[in-house]
């Protein structure tokens, strides 16, 4: 049983990650990923929404009428995202500027819809919430890569602090614009999936 | 798996769910309320003290710190039409985002609507006014840009420049925020001898501020962003921004 438990975590990260196997979530994984705080705030939102929507959508699953689930699970998670919304712009003014829309899109983020249908409608709480941590984590690592990838070669800095000194100000670095703009992330998030998929082959869909 | 239930049951779950996620929801909104409007005060303060040089884009100062460092500044509201200050309207209490409601005539800035107020800045230094900082939005390529623009007592040297919001291009005219960009605007003149607003932005370099005092060096990829940058400083400070109130300044009325 723990081993079960510690898959769930697990197993989101590599072998069932919700970004590259399932392709989920895409959309603020471009938007986001300009620099790594706004990637890191992110992740931790979503890991958070995640997590809580799984436990409440897992211990309410019994009672949920059938033909309702869906507008249930849909106003259990629009409310956390307001709740999280209102903390980070409380407490993270800042990023929460960046982030702009996007933490409002994390109700429209497929990943957590997806998790409380397929995953915490069958699991008990814990099972679900451990379930939403491992899902959150393996979204978290995909934007922490691109973020990182984005902010080194686009601006020559790693959370806002230069890492390579830039030809303006008297460097060798030139940034390269594309990182910055949504189709850097396209050119990552792709050569990072065939990467995963060259080293994990089982992951290959058949044509 | 979810069992079938009656009509009945269906509303009142759904009734009972949606109150419970209204009353966290409402919770969350009431008990941050304080600390998000602190947050907007603080961040639009730490905007006009960048556009002001009195700090600089990679500090990042306390609350504390930014209370004290206001001080010596001080918010009036003027009305836009006779450049004169309105002692009635409390300038932490106008929005004006929710006041823009005059038509103006159709200008390359892109503004349809303005307030007939606006909130000026007046930076005193050893007690002396030193610098007034205003308020500019305008167009640029994709998006509305705000930003202050700070002038010297002389209403016509920049003293700095600085936007806080806009959705330009990452990298092309998203550099506006650029400081090494908007450094190059310290010292150069956005009126002529008659006080027009003159100044441009220009594509490629202009020469130095004793040379060219009317231009300042365009971004490099971002020249409609540039455009929209020249025809916002343009309308500000000309007769439906804050022409009125430059000139009341000149004339020692304010």
């Amino acid at each position: 049983m723990a081993s079960k438990r510690a898959r769930a975590l697990i197993d989101p990260l590599l072998d069932n990650n919700p970004i590259s196997t399932q392709v989920l979530g895409i959309c603020s994984a471009l938007a986001v990923t300009t620099q790594m705080e706004p990637s890191l705030v992110m992740a931790a939102a979503l890991t958070a929404v995640c997590a809580v929507s799984n436990l409440s959508v897992s211990l309410i699953r019994r009672h949920v009428p059938a033909n309702i689930r869906i507008i249930v699970m849909l106003v259990i998670i629009a409310s956390l995202v307001i709740i999280t919304d209102q903390i980070l712009k409380a407490f993270f003014f800042d990023v929460s500027k960046q982030l702009s829309v996007f933490v409002g899109l994390i109700i429209t983020n497929c990943i957590i819809m997806g998790r409380a249908e397929a995953f915490a409608m069958q699991n008990g709480p814990l099972d679900s919430f451990l379930d939403g941590i491992g899902n959150g984590l393996g979204y978290s690592a995909f934007l922490l890569l691109t973020g990182f990838c984005r902010e080194l070669l686009g601006s020559g800095k790693l959370f806002g602090v230069e890492v390579l000194p830039l030809t303006k100000d008297g460097g060798w670095y030139t940034p390269n614009g594309l990182m910055l703009l949504a189709p850097g992330a396209f050119f990552i998030i792709g050569f990072a999936i065939w990467a995963l998929r060259a080293f994990k082959p089982d992951q290959i869909e058949a044509d | 798996m979810a069992a079938r239930h009656g009509t009945g049951y269906t509303l009142a779950f759904a009734a009972a769910v949606c109150l419970v996620c209204s009353i966290l929801v409402c919770l969350a909104a009431v008990g941050l309320k304080d600390r998000q409007e602190e947050n907007r005060r603080l961040d639009r303060q730490k905007n006009v003290l960048l556009a002001a040089t009195l700090i600089t884009a990679d500090e990042k100062p306390s609350r504390a710190e930014l209370r004290t460092r206001f001080e010596n500044v001080k918010a009036l509201v003027i009305e836009l039409a006779t450049g004169l200050p309105q002692a009635d309207i409390d300038p932490m209490r106008f929005d004006a985002e929710a006041a823009a409601t005059d038509p103006v005539p159709t200008n390359p800035a892109g503004i349809t609507k303005i307030a007939k107020h606006a909130v000026v800045y007046q930076v005193r230094k050893n007690g002396q006014p030193d610098m007034w900082i205003l308020p500019i939005k305008g167009k640029g390529l994709w998006s509305t840009m705000y930003g202050f623009l700070a002038l010297d007592q002389d209403t016509r040297t920049v003293r700095g420049i600085s936007f806080y919001d806009h959705g330009e291009t990452p990298g092309l005219g998203g550099e506006i925020t650029n400081t090494g960009w908007t450094a190059r605007w310290v010292g150069r003149q956005v009126l002529d001898e008659s006080f027009k607003p003159v100044f441009q932005v220009i594509k490629g370099s202009a020469g130095t501020i004793a040379a060219d005092p009317f231009r300042v060096d365009g971004i490099s990829g971002a020249t409609l962003t540039g455009n929209g940058v020249t025809a916002t400083v343009r309308f500000w400070l000309g007769e439906h921004g804050f022409g009125p109130f430059l000139t009341n300044l000149r004339e020692g009325k304010i």
